[in-house]
């Protein structure tokens, strides 16, 4: 009895360690987009709140909090107060199932640096990232207002078509694994054996359906304030407006945590065996967590990045891409690796199929799509 | 805590959700509180140690399902489309026969007595992923691949109706 409370509380600090890390990333996403956006557009940035601006998500916290808090007549209060804590659970429990390190050993008790090793890991991911469009969808509707009614049906939209092909390219992965458990899936990549050498296609399938899911541009229909003025938080105020800000921050880093998992080998780190040898596993544990965290951090940065270099798309470009683009994509992807897989050269295989797939584009480009002359 | 304290407070649950679903005034909370149920059936899956069904549950019917219901009642003009009220001689009628309905269910149930698993060869992994895969993909492979048949046709018969035919109006 006394080792599974020693575990429960072990595990305890754990999610509360990773809740802090979440919301701490999230705080500095908000001043490091702005840094970003700054470098990329030669300006200087946020640097009045302490030194190089790093005091700035504190202060617009501040100002978060201190701003009248309106709910608009005629809306229905519930579920208007409803959507932005909806948004923000299901952006928090994702990271659940995450694998951040491997098992360590902390005051004599030995855990795993995961909430929960469940054999549905990749599922729950699944299941959380679907349910997390209903806080736009009822924020959206309860604002009573046509604009914020039209970003909502948009992101539910938007969020259901990418989720096919996001899943086509998870099966893709399950092939490989042949488990569910996200665990399993970082284990089978250890030592260099990262899926992306594996999955180029459906690495490239993945990373796009985040940038849909997560609702950032080039795919932020539902906030497109050319079309409609904010989207589903044009009525939101304080501190609702900022859970709704909050939330997507948090949706970056944990795709960047989940894409990393799945793609680029976890915890997994070049050097693994010298620091286990060297240290012991505990600090090889935990130097794992930072790997994770500093991959995912990479791919935060790349969200950034395409923020603030590709424009928005059209709305029926965007359907047109998830339904008729990535879909049969992902299709292709997993018939390529299911082969592979079969004759037993997944690596080789996974290759070919990618350059097949480019020559064909070239070659239907040059002989079917005509050529504006300028 | 007894497991059984938990399956009574989540059952309850489940009746008192799926109860607010009829009762509900308005169309968008009924949505909502059958996504609350749908939630407190995979409780109950987790309960049984089904996991896979659970995923399953949520992607598929909270996940899906429900977003388009969601999507549909919300571009409804819900003060126009007001469902006229029915008669007293309906609501009468209504009642009873569900009333009836209800009865027998709990009487045929009552009456089948339906044997609990013996405990020397009940496997607690029954309803695991694995598990569950090689039984679909083994014993019961011609119904699975039947029903996978009746989706692929649901699926095109959907596309069809849905399809724009040609000369008609662009919105």
């Amino acid at each position: 009895m006394n080792l599974l409370t020693d575990i429960f509380l072990a595990k305890a600090a754990f999610i509360g360690v990773v809740f802090a890390i979440t919301l701490g990333i999230a705080a500095y996403s908000t001043y490091f987009e702005r840094k970003i956006a700054a470098f990329m557009q030669d300006r200087i940035g946020p640097d009045r709140a302490g030194p190089f601006g790093i005091l700035q998500p504190l202060a617009d916290a501040v100002k978060m909090f201190m701003k009248e808090d309106f709910i608009p007549a005629n809306s229905n209060k519930w579920l208007f107060i409803a959507g932005p804590c909806l948004s923000m659970l299901t952006a928090l429990m994702t990271s659940a199932v995450v694998p951040f390190g491997d098992t360590v050993t902390v005051g004599g008790v030995t855990f795993d640096l995961q909430g929960i090793d469940v054999n549905i890991g990749i599922l729950w991911v699944f299941g959380i990232v679907s349910l997390g469009v209903y806080g736009i969808l009822i924020g959206g509707w309860a604002s009573n207002n046509k604009y914020s009614l039209l970003g909502a049906i948009r992101a539910a939209s938007q969020n259901i078509s990418y989720e096919l092909a996001m899943g086509l390219a998870i099966i893709a992965i399950l092939l490989f694994t042949g488990s569910l458990s996200t665990k399993a899936i970082v284990e089978g990549q250890q030592n260099g054996h990262w899926n992306i050498f594996y999955q180029p296609l459906g690495f490239l399938i993945f990373i796009i359906c985040a940038f849909a899911e997560c609702n950032r541009t080039p795919f932020d229909l539902p906030e497109c304030e050319t079309e409609l003025i904010g989207g589903y938080h044009t009525e939101y105020s304080s501190m609702k407006l900022g859970f709704y800000l909050f939330a997507e921050y948090i949706n970056m880093f944990i795709s960047g945590a989940v894409m990393a998992t799945l793609y680029f080998g976890g915890y997994d780190y070049p050097g693994v065996d010298f620091v286990t040898a060297q240290f012991g596993s505990t600090v090889a544990g935990f130097v794992g967590m930072g790997a994770l965290i500093g991959k995912a951090l990479i791919f935060v940065f790349i969200f950034m990045w395409v923020r603030w270099t590709l424009p928005r798309f059209r709305y029926d470009q965007l359907m047109g891409l998830g339904w008729s683009g990535l879909i049969p994509l992902s299709m292709y992807n997993v018939v390529v690796t299911a082969f592979g897989i079969l004759i037993g050269k997944p690596f080789t295989v996974g290759i070919a199929g990618f350059a097949l797939l480019l020559v064909g584009l070239v070659v239907y480009d040059q002989l079917f799509v005509k050529k504006k002359i300028a | 805590m007894e497991i059984s304290s938990i399956w009574y407070f989540l059952s309850g649950l489940t009746l008192l959700s799926a109860l607010m679903v009829v009762f509900a005034r308005n169309p968008i909370h009924s949505v909502l509180y059958l996504v609350f149920t749908f939630f407190c059936i995979s409780g109950h899956y987790v309960l049984l140690n089904a996991q896979f069904l659970m995923a399953v549950n949520i992607i598929v019917y909270a996940g899906a399902i429900m977003v388009l219901f969601l999507f549909v009642i919300m571009m409804l003009d819900l003060k126009r489309n007001q469902p006229e009220s029915k008669s007293s001689l309906t609501k009468l009628a209504g009642s009873v026969v569900a009333g009836s309905l209800l009865v027998i269910i709990i009487a045929l149930v009552r009456q089948n007595n339906l044997p609990a698993p013996s405990e020397g060869t009940f496997v607690a992994k029954t309803g695991m992923v694995e598990n569950l895969g090689q039984l679909l993909y083994t014993e019961y492979l011609l119904p699975f691949e039947l029903i996978s048949i009746l989706f692929f046709v649901a699926m095109v018969g959907a596309v069809m109706l849905g399809k724009r035919e040609a000369g008609e109006r662009n919105f």
